[in-house]
């Protein structure tokens, strides 16, 4: 009946890799202790302890693929003035142990079995989960067509740009649309707006059908707005599942 | 386990330590979280139906349900997601005074809230009862807004706030305790955040 973590309470993991993305995400690659299986789009919670018991817990988006073995990447924006996003950044070594409890979330999930056309939309950071979907459907070599609509501000903070792109040129079912906010487009298909009701429309020409799920990720004013612009291009509200990071 | 490196510098004040349940931190602003874009419910067209299993019981258009009995709770409100948030005001029909205006007692021991967008999520009785729990339709003195669950959530403050449903629009009474929304996608049954009932399978 449940799907849920019974079986997953807090575990030991070691940071084993390092590499900076953007200017402003680093990817945390983490190697677990216990077996670990999780399902494209599920997150971990993290917990840190201080000397003096207290603790912090967040949440992070697995951004590798359930093919990718037990290794476990974490894409963690930069927040100057959070708590748990700087330690990473600025403390966080190869070799160092966190906590971590999951794989978490049965909702904002998709497998290939599940079929599409997919239509993910992500707003910085909120790419991480997609990210998982899109390297899944290419691990599984997936017939699934899907279209990203990933808005960042800048071309240099597009996260896993080189990856994407490539997905993109291997014309295999996978379309790339990129919103830049505060830079001209670079690509002739990229817009350099916010993401709207006209951007969905023409991305979604992109798919040969109307699309079977739609994912929408990122911030909680970058979820309500985007959700909004995908009723309003005339996707159903019953197919649009979202994921808000709440900051 | 000690973090290498991490110090408690967001360490609340002792004052508050005794109202943070283990693992939450205290945050001043009002996150959202939802599982599908903002339903935007008016008013004109709101209602709210009981309902026994799927027989309704009563149901009060949104002149009718504001005309019953509003009382004021302020509470602490925990979320899953580990933030806690400090004397939250708000307004609304303790289910006491819903199940008075239809005339009838606790119909079983369960109950299912059902909200506009479909999503539901399970309560025993007795947590919404005798002042526990109330449909709230004011937040510090105003209507609730659409991405907070306006126009009428569900608050039931002593369980983590998935419980308290969002977009609100019926209360079912049940004979078994059947899992809502989250409760079947890897969440606690019933999700008490001084035990840190936070997935299925927490003690
Ligand atoms: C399901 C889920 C998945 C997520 N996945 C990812 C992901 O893949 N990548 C990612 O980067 N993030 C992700 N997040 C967000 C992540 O969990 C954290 O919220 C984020 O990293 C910020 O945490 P922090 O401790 O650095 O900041 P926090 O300390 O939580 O602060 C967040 C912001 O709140 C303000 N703030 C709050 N309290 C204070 C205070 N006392 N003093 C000063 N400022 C304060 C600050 O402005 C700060 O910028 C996810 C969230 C969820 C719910």
């Amino acid at each position: 009946m449940s799907d849920g973590p019974a079986q997953s309470p807090w575990q030991t993991v070691t940071i084993s890799r390092i590499e900076k993305r953007t200017p402003r995400v680093t990817s945390f690659f983490l190697e677990p202790s216990r077996p670990f299986a999780h399902r494209a789009g599920q997150h971990v919670d993290v917990r840190l302890t201080a000397p003096d018991g207290y603790q912090a817990r967040r949440s992070y988006s697995i951004a590798s693929a359930p093919e990718a073995g037990e290794t476990i990447e974490l894409a963690i924006e930069r927040l100057d003035d959070g708590e748990v996003s700087p330690f990473f950044h600025d403390i966080a070594a190869v070799g160092d142990e966190v906590e971590l409890r999951g794989p978490l979330g049965g909702h904002f999930i998709w497998s290939d079995s599940d079929g599409g056309p997919l239509l993910l939309v992500g707003g910085g950071s909120g790419v991480v989960p997609l990210m998982a979907m899109i390297r899944h459907r290419a691990a599984r070599e997936s017939a699934v067509t899907a279209a990203l609509v990933f808005s960042a501000r800048i071309w240099d903070e597009v996260i896993f740009r080189d990856e994407l792109i490539d997905f993109h040129d291997r014309r295999d079912g996978f379309d790339l649309v990129l919103t830049l906010t505060r830079e001209p487009a670079q690509r002739p298909t990229d817009y350099s707006r916010r993401v709207d009701a006209a951007v969905i429309e023409q991305s979604m020409v992109r798919l040969p059908a109307p699309p079977r799920f739609a994912f929408v990720c990122g911030s909680n004013a970058f979820v309500s707005a985007a959700a909004q612009a995908l009723i309003d291009a005339g996707v159903p509200a019953g197919l649009i599942r979202t994921e808000r990071y709440g900051v | 386990m000690v973090t290498r490196g991490f110090s408690s510098g967001r360490k609340p004040p002792t004052d508050a330590d005794a109202r943070i349940p283990p693992g939450q931190y205290l945050e001043q602003g009002f996150p959202v979280l939802s599982a599908g874009p903002t339903p935007h419910v008016r008013a004109e067209e709101w209602s709210f139906t009981l309902k026994h299993g799927p027989r309704p019981i009563k149901k009060w258009n949104w002149t009718e349900f504001n005309a019953l009995p509003l009382t004021r709770m302020t509470r602490d409100i925990h979320c899953v997601t580990a933030w806690t948030k400090f004397d939250t005001a708000w307004q609304g029909v303790l289910v006491d005074d819903i199940l008075a205006d239809a005339g009838i007692e606790p119909l079983s021991p369960f109950t299912l809230a059902l909200s506009f967008d479909g999503y539901t999520t399970n309560v025993p009785t007795k947590d919404l009862t005798a002042g526990k729990a109330m449909v709230a339709l004011l937040y510090e003195g105003k209507p609730i807004t659409p991405d907070h669950g306006g126009p009428a959530r569900l608050l039931v403050p002593h369980l983590y706030f998935w419980k308290s449903a969002k977009w609100l629009n019926g209360l079912q009474f049940t004979e078994r305790d059947e899992p809502g929304f989250w409760e079947l996608r890897g969440y606690h049954i019933y999700g008490d955040p001084w035990r840190e009932q936070r997935y299925t399978g927490d003690p």
